[in-house]
């Protein structure tokens, strides 16, 4: 038995501070970086369950996510300079336009 | 003969005419259309009735059948018109007089508003009436019925821009209409029934009913109220007296010639089914007498000189449906002769003296217009004396003095004290108005002056109120029975009565007492009086006609309203509201949740997120 509570807790750590940075940042890098972050902590979680249990279905999903994290990057990047160009700001508080108009 | 169906035809085409194409025809264009092809149709009903009276047909009828309305397996309607003794008297009468009042009206209304829509109104009203009498169907009686009851409407709410004669419109198309429903109830009946309703089958049919058994009962007194709401007769009468608020000449039209006189028309049609249910027969003759008595009373107090005439219509209408009551169908037809001709006289002379006064009404408010318009005083006076029946000048007497002969020779003698106590009334207070109009100072002086157009029907009419007594005298003044025999082949003879002589002695005397009665009073100005004195709790309670108008308000209307007033804001409905004022306050609440701000929608994702997994994992 390999002792697992370590990762665990090193993902619920990244994860935390993912959603810290998520939830404080209006930057839109940074968000994007902290979504990357808690994506990665998903990552962790599931290598070291696969771990705990002997099983290898946790690497392969730990492949899936990497490759969701790829492609949900290229397309946030893609966002975040189209929003750019139309707001000359990267500021997510003040990308408000789906907000209901009072 | 062939031309029978022209006679409705032609106001109606008149109508149609007026109708589509009237403002732009021209004041005297739409005169002249509007009063000649009610002309034309009398014309033709005048050829025809000669021709009748020449070579009659041999079975006592003539059916003219145009096509078949309905058909259905059970009920076949033809619309047919059917012409005999009775109808044609009615035709002659409503066409005759129905063109007198329309050549009155090209003066009376001329310069009104709507004038082009009034001649229209009027030639439908005939052409209903028209249809209604020569009928071979009681199917399309009912259309004529009806479209009678929605020319009253129009009519009465002539002068629409007033509120008050909107309502008195509507008044009388709702009571007419309760009426019509229990008519239209006696239709069905009828139908199922017999699966026929053509006139003369029907009539045949109930020949050969078991007297006073359930069915003709149920069919005639459902008939009846129909009749008692066209009629005017109590407890249905309420209408008429509100319906003067139409001009006058569509008084005399609806009084004289067309509308009251229908409920009088149907029963004797069809007076082999009444004959068959003595309940419903004692019912008429009570009613009659009621409506008599009451509309005799309301009429001495009443200060308006139409209501007067309105009230007198009641009473006179109440007279032929005593008659009726009794079986003494040719008097009741008389009296109604005799009433068609002095009533449109009367109401054609109070408006020709009303026009003369800026259309005063108010009785007390004329005075001494004798001197001053000495031939509506004339005209007027031969239709009161008419009216009160003044034995031997008048045609009044003669058709009042066969109704009281017909009531003495009646089972009960009651009939016969209303029906003498009615005509004492009638003579007070139709001389009341004389003598208050006529006679003393006067009060407001007439302007204007009379056309031919005015002069013309009022000597017509007045000539006929003097003469047309005597085609139907009693024993002791020649006794000609022309117009009993000329009905005969649909009323068949009525019994041979033998009166004592003290009764058509009686009748003589009774109105010459009220005469003098109302002169009396006259010379001690209590008529006068009446204007200024206080009203006693009696007089208002008889002036009000007993009072049928608050009863009905009270029962009737109010609750209606009250009604009206809980259901305005449907109950029912209140719940959907709420569901719907439910999800509106919640949309209020949630769109406030929609910020665009990114960071708060993941925060609230993350503690969905978060509730969930606790529910999971501890529920």
């Amino acid at each position: 038995m390999i002792a697992w509570p370590a990762p665990a807790g090193l993902a619920l750590a990244l994860f935390l501070l993912g959603l810290l940075g998520l939830l404080t940042r209006t930057n839109l890098i940074f968000v994007l970086m902290s979504i990357e972050i808690m994506l990665n902590a998903a990552g962790l979680l599931f290598i070291t369950a696969g771990m705990r249990w002997g099983d290898p279905d946790g690497q392969i999903m730990l492949i899936l996510v990497l490759n969701l994290a790829g492609a949900e990057l290229a397309l946030g990047l893609v966002l975040l300079l189209r929003l750019r160009s139309r707001l000359t700001t990267l500021d997510g508080d003040s990308a408000t336009l789906s907000r209901d108009a009072p | 003969m062939t031309l029978l169906w022209a006679i409705p035809a032609l106001p109606l085409v008149g109508a149609i005419v007026l109708g589509l194409a009237g403002p732009a025809l021209g004041s005297r264009m739409s005169a002249i259309i509007g009063t000649a092809s009610v002309g034309l149709a009398a014309i033709i009903a005048g050829c025809i009735g000669i021709g009748w009276l020449q070579h009659p047909p041999p079975s006592g009828a003539f059916v003219q059948t145009l096509w078949t309305w309905v058909s259905l397996p059970g009920l076949t309607v033809r619309f047919g018109l059917y012409l005999d003794p009775l109808s044609l008297l009615m035709v002659l009468v409503i066409t005759i007089i129905g063109g007198l009042i329309h050549l009155f009206s090209t003066h009376y209304m001329a310069g009104e508003a709507g004038y082009s829509r009034y001649f229209a109104y009027l030639n439908l009203f005939v052409a209903a009436m028209l249809l209604l009498v020569l009928a071979d169907d009681l199917l399309i009686l009912f259309v004529g019925w009806e479209g009678v009851g929605v020319c009253s409407y129009l009519l009465v709410g002539f002068w629409f821009a007033d509120p008050a004669n909107g309502a008195a419109a509507q008044k009388s198309f709702i009571v007419t209409r309760i009426a019509d429903i229990a008519m239209l109830a006696g239709l069905l009946l009828l139908s199922t029934r017999i699966g026929t309703l053509n006139i003369h089958d029907l009539t045949t049919t109930s020949a050969h009913w078991p007297r006073g058994a359930l069915l003709p009962e149920a069919a005639a007194a459902l008939l009846l109220l129909g009749g008692l709401g066209k009629s005017a007769q109590v407890p249905l009468h309420t209408w008429l007296p509100d319906a003067m608020a139409g001009p006058t000449p569509v008084s005399a039209l609806i009084h004289a010639a067309t509308m009251v006189t229908a409920g009088v028309y149907l029963v004797v049609r069809l007076h082999p089914l009444f004959m068959q249910a003595p309940w419903v027969m004692h019912g008429i003759a009570i009613g009659g007498a009621l409506t008599l008595l009451i509309a005799a009373g309301a009429g001495l107090f009443q200060t308006d000189i139409k209501r007067v005439l309105a009230y007198s219509t009641m009473s006179q209408i109440g007279y032929m449906f005593i008659a009726l009551g009794v079986g003494a169908w040719s008097a009741a037809m008389f009296h109604f002769l005799t009433h068609a001709v002095f009533k449109a006289l009367l109401f054609l002379s109070a408006g020709a003296v009303t026009m003369r006064l800026h259309h005063e009404q108010n009785i007390f408010a004329m005075g001494g217009l004798r001197r001053p318009l000495p031939l509506a005083f004339i005209c007027f006076l031969i239709g009161a004396a008419s009216l009160a029946a003044l034995p031997i000048v008048t045609a009044g007497f003669f058709s009042k003095e066969m109704i009281l002969g017909a009531l003495w020779a009646a089972p009960s003698p009651a009939l016969w004290i209303a029906g003498i106590t009615g005509a004492l009334l009638t003579a007070i207070y139709s001389f009341r108005l004389v003598f208050t109009v006529f006679f003393g100072r006067i009060i407001t002086a007439p302007s204007g002056t009379y056309g031919i157009r005015i002069l013309l029907p009022l000597f017509i009419l007045a000539l006929a109120a003097v003469c047309i007594g005597w085609l139907e005298t009693p024993g002791f003044l020649g006794g000609n029975h022309l117009l009993s025999a000329f009905l005969r082949p649909t009323n068949g003879t009525g019994a041979a009565q033998i009166i004592s002589p003290l009764i058509p002695l009686t009748g003589c005397m009774v109105p010459l007492l009220g005469v003098s009665i109302a002169w009396t009073l006259h010379r001690k100005g209590f008529w006068r009086m009446q204007a200024h004195r206080a009203q006693t709790p009696l007089a208002g309670f008889l002036k009000s006609a007993c009072g049928f108008d608050a009863a009905y308000r009270a029962l009737l209307v109010w609750p209606f309203l009250q009604l009206v007033a809980a259901l305005r804001y449907d109950p029912v409905d209140q719940v959907s509201v709420w569901a719907e004022q439910a999800a509106t306050a919640l949309h209020r609440r949630l769109r406030a949740t929609q910020t665009g701000h990114l960071r708060r929608y993941a925060a609230w994702m993350m503690a969905g997120a978060v509730a969930t997994i606790a529910m999971v994992l501890f529920a």
